[in-house]
């Protein structure tokens, strides 16, 4: 079979060149009428293929897109998103139309005259304002919405976190009762006595912090991420929380969000159902196990050989069951030794 | 004029020429080959995305110790997509279409027997050549090529415990980046003092056709950002090799804390994206130019607004330094920073669109001749458009959250710089040709490249923007330990094979290139009725370009179907013939436009 596709490959590059040096003894170098009609009209014919192409994908492809926002901050995110693709897909579909129609309308015969048009300053202040108009709402809508997002002072009883990455895992440390977190540096670290963060179990703060591998969030309540790494750039992306910040050593970055739905409400949700329902038609195919919804956190900034598997699981639960999941953790004062 | 005429060599001739022409063959072809092992680069990296699983004897052939049965490691993976982008960004669509563009046109369309300096011109391609070299060696070490991706963020880029590629591979890296900034350099300045200095008698600089004005700022463009990426591979240097700590701080690697402290990667970006993002435009500026003088004379028409299109150029290159932090909303930097980038990034918008739409205006009752070169043209117009409105979203720091580093980005600028820079090198191949080497390249095989080149092209990044919506991250060496990425993979699959077909379709540019080069019909003197002034030189190359006197410049490039009566478009043209070369004086009563 294998032999066959070979022998198939080579019997097409020879025709190809067969064919290449055919079309190269036609001699003829530069367009005329007849050129100019058939490729003027091919134009339209490529138009009916890239509109087609763009409305299938739009319209097909629907299913394969993030669910809504699962984060409360996150849905001026996708309304502003909303807004910038409704207008860029209109100015698209208008544009190549033009592009392309004026290619066919236009094309050249030798009877034919070019209009000498040089100039409009009407023209070219109307296409220089309509811009800066419309870039005017989205830079404004934009800025109000980064600044929304950003800001993270103000907020005290938004609960604290640490994300900790390093090549290839991701680790968490919740601030315990104090809601501070102690003090962290790499030099900290000791394998030997589970210090795996570099915590400075000096710091009177470390001593109830909570370390985990995976993330319980309450919903409503804000959620105030800090991100180390210990190694080179990662990427903490939350794709449906809208969040992402990349985790740099030698710095703490931040960001916040506050969770909307719960892990368990979000499988309900019609978008997500849909996706995995797909998901689970192609998996069921290859014979795979069955996939449930899950929020994730992946690295998203190129770190390594493994940067395509680093991944955490994220959980979001009612207060009360977040409440309970927490107490049950051991602090880092019970689990490193000292 | 003696000393134009002296005795060529074989080695003075066609190796160590000082020849602005021969130069600009030498870039084209160095860029060319360089293009191939960076498209090569990107069909293996696609077909382990679409069939991660499977085994390919290709893979076996080319990656040698670097694939287990046929299927390729995560660290050459990595390897594929940083020197895919290194070269496709530097070596193709810097040198290879501002190098051969610049070199050719300069003298020729300002009116000069060759560059400022000859010499300098040819330090510059060679030092481009050599930097070639070494890339290419770097393929070639024992671990493997820079691995880092194309921005080489440290401290992955700085640490060969953190990926194999950071050793020698990254090394020969910095050394080949190092000397092809030093060429890229040497040669902007040459361009810049060329068309400052050198035009001659009348061609004052709101008479430079668009491709002149294009490629000046590009010049200006690179000789402001480039020695920055150049100090910030320095400093990499240093935190590699001498123990400093410019990026580098507080790091826990390999079971061991390094001694750096203090130093920030954070500012590797800024120091990397202050070339970064001028790199775009001076990757694209020179393939707007190209397409203005190919629209213009395919069209018949004047360039519609030349002096909005020289304005827009200069305000593109003045916004293109203040903007890098656009790529960094996420890096950690002070938010504060976020809302100024959105602001001067989406101000980027409105220049570009007038030039869109400049474009736009030209075709419009034109008399197109839908030469090979135009169609070329017309689909950058189209692919800029696309990849630009895109950029709204990128550009925004609040959208940029979600879709950072993802797919969305990748189709992005694939689309605005990638596609569309080298639609307007193709537009530029197929229509200075003639002028290169005397012969004409056939249009049937032109037409063929064109159209399987652009139903690929879209047919690959169209659809990458959505499994971009979708989450997908960069860089993934394979996306099956994600099952909610599992409904991309068919998408992934139809995207490499139009990547595939595409890939292989350029063999029919490169049949028509070298077979023309040698079997094609010769060239006239002015075969696509052109204005600008390098089409008034002999068709076989002479040094210094004009036989006799250079010509002297009465008008601007686009008097193209200029009337007897301006008001009305049934009467004759005014010269008998719907082009009038630049040299031409102007008739008594002429008005100037």
């Amino acid at each position: 079979m294998l032999a066959l596709f070979y022998i198939f490959i080579g019997v097409a590059i020879g025709v190809s060149f067969w064919q290449i040096t055919r079309v190269m003894d036609l001699r003829t170098v530069i367009a005329d009428d007849n050129d100019n009609d058939k490729q003027g009209k091919y134009f339209l014919v490529f138009t009916v293929f890239f509109y087609a192409m763009m409305v299938y994908c739009l319209i097909a492809m629907n299913v394969l897109m993030l669910p809504e926002s699962a984060s409360i901050e996150g849905e001026h995110d996708d309304n502003l998103f909303d807004i910038t693709f409704w207008l860029i897909g209109i100015v698209q579909f208008i544009m190549q139309f033009l592009i392309f129609f004026f290619t066919y309308k236009y094309r050249g015969r030798k009877d034919k005259k070019a209009k000498f048009f040089a100039d409009s300053h009407v023209l070219e202040i109307i296409w220089t304002t309509i811009p800066a108009g419309v870039l005017a709402l989205l830079i404004g809508y934009g800025i109000w919405q980064w600044n929304n997002v950003m800001t993270l002072s103000g907020d005290d009883d938004a609960i604290v976190i640490e994300v900790y990455s390093q090549q290839f895992r991701w680790d968490a440390r919740y601030a315990g009762e104090d809601n501070t977190l102690g003090l962290g540096n790499v030099n900290y670290i000791d394998i030997n006595s589970l210090n795996t963060m570099g915590v400075d179990m000096s710091d009177k703060n470390s001593q109830d912090d909570k370390q985990v591998t995976e993330l319980y969030l309450p919903k409503g309540r804000k959620i105030h991420f800090k991100f180390r790494s210990q190694d080179v750039l990662h990427s903490a992306y939350m794709p449906h929380f809208r969040a992402q910040m990349n985790c740099v050593p030698g710095m703490v970055t931040e960001f916040g969000f506050t969770p909307k739905y719960t892990t368990e409400e979000m499988r309900l949700n019609p978008e997500v159902m849909a996706k995995t329902n797909n998901i689970n038609k192609i998996r069921k195919a290859k014979g795979e196990d069955f996939y449930e919804f899950d929020y994730l956190l992946l690295c998203n900034k190129i770190c390594g050989a493994s940067h395509y598997n680093m991944q955490m699981k994220i959980t979001v639960v009612d207060e009360d069951e977040y409440n309970k999941w927490i107490s049950e953790r051991p602090t880092l004062a019970e689990v490193i030794k000292q | 004029m003696s000393d134009h005429h002296h005795k060529e060599t074989f080695v003075t001739k066609y190796i160590f020429s000082q020849d602005h022409k021969m130069i600009s063959k030498q870039f084209l072809v160095t860029g060319m080959f360089m293009g191939v092992i960076a498209v090569l680069m990107s069909m293996l990296f696609r077909m382990q995305i679409a069939w991660p699983e499977t085994s390919f004897t290709i893979v076996e052939a080319f990656l040698g110790s670097h694939q287990t049965d046929g299927i390729m490691d995560p660290d050459i993976y990595l390897a594929l997509v940083t020197i895919h982008g290194t070269i496709m960004v530097f070596f193709v669509l810097t040198a290879g279409l501002s190098g051969t563009f610049s070199n050719l046109l300069i003298p020729l369309q300002i009116g000069a027997r060759d560059m400022a300096s000859g010499f300098l011109n040819m330090v510059s391609y060679w030092l481009f050549f050599l930097s070639s070299i070494v890339m290419v060696t770097s393929l070639f070490v024992e671990a493997g090529p820079a691995a880092a991706g194309w921005t080489i963020y440290p401290p992955l880029s700085a640490l060969p415990q953190a990926i194999p590629g950071s050793g020698a591979g990254m090394t020969l890296w910095l050394v080949s980046m190092s000397i092809f900034i030093a060429s890229s350099l040497i040669g902007a300045l040459n361009y810049i003092v060329t068309v400052l200095n050198l035009r001659t008698k009348g061609m004052k600089m709101t008479r430079l056709p668009l491709t002149m004005w294009a490629f000046f700022i590009t010049a200006i463009i690179g000789v402001v950002s480039f020695p920055v990426l150049l100090s910030a591979a320095l400093l990499l240097v240093f935190d590699r090799s001498f123990g400093t700590s410019f990026f580098l701080s507080d790091i826990f690697i390999s079971g061991e804390v390094l001694h750096y402290q203090g130093g920030s990667p954070v500012l590797f970006e800024h120091l990397f994206w202050f070339l970064g993002h001028p790199e775009v435009y001076i990757v694209l500026l020179p393939a707007l130019g190209i397409t203005s003088e190919v629209i213009s004379t395919n069209s018949r028409k004047p360039i519609f607004g030349y002096r909005a299109m020289i304005l827009s150029i200069i305000a593109i290159a003045f916004l293109s330094t203040i903007v890098w932090g656009h790529h960094m909303f996420i890096s950690g930097m002070n938010p504060f920073l976020g809302s100024v980038f959105t602001f001067t990034t989406l101000l980027i918008a409105i220049p570009s669109a007038v030039k869109a739409f400049n474009y736009l205006t030209t075709l419009w009752r034109g008399n197109l001749q839908l030469n090979p070169a135009m169609l070329f043209s017309i689909g950058l117009v189209s692919t800029f458009v696309t990849g630009g409105l895109t950029g709204l979203v990128l550009g925004d720091s609040a959208l940029d959250i979600n879709i950072h580093d993802t797919y969305f980005v990748v189709a992005h600028f694939h689309l605005v710089m990638g596609v569309s820079a080298i639609f307007g090198m193709y537009a530029g191949v197929y229509h200075w040709f003639p002028k290169m080497y005397g012969r004409m390249m056939n249009k049937t095989l032109g037409y063929w490249h064109f159209w399987i080149t652009i139903v690929c092209a879209y047919g690959v990044f169209w659809p990458m923007h959505f499994i971009g919506l979708a989450g997908l991250p960069r860089r993934y060496y394979t996306n099956t330990n994600f099952p909610m990425f599992d409904d991309l993979l068919q998408i992934n699959v139809v995207i490499t094979l139009f990547a595939l077909v595409g890939g292989i379709a350029q063999i029919i540019f490169f049949a028509n290139f070298f077979i023309s080069m040698y079997r094609g019909p010769k060239a006239t003197q002015n075969p696509w009725k052109s204005n600008t002034l390098e089409w008034t030189t002999p068709v076989e190359h002479i040094h210094g370009n004009w036989p006799g006197q250079i010509p002297e410049v009465h008008r601007w490039a686009y008097d193209y179907s200029k009337r007897v009566d301006a008001d009305d478009d049934d009467s004759d043209f005014l010269h008998g013939q719907d082009f009038v070369s630049q040299n031409t004086p102007l008739l008594e009563g002429e008005q100037q436009s």
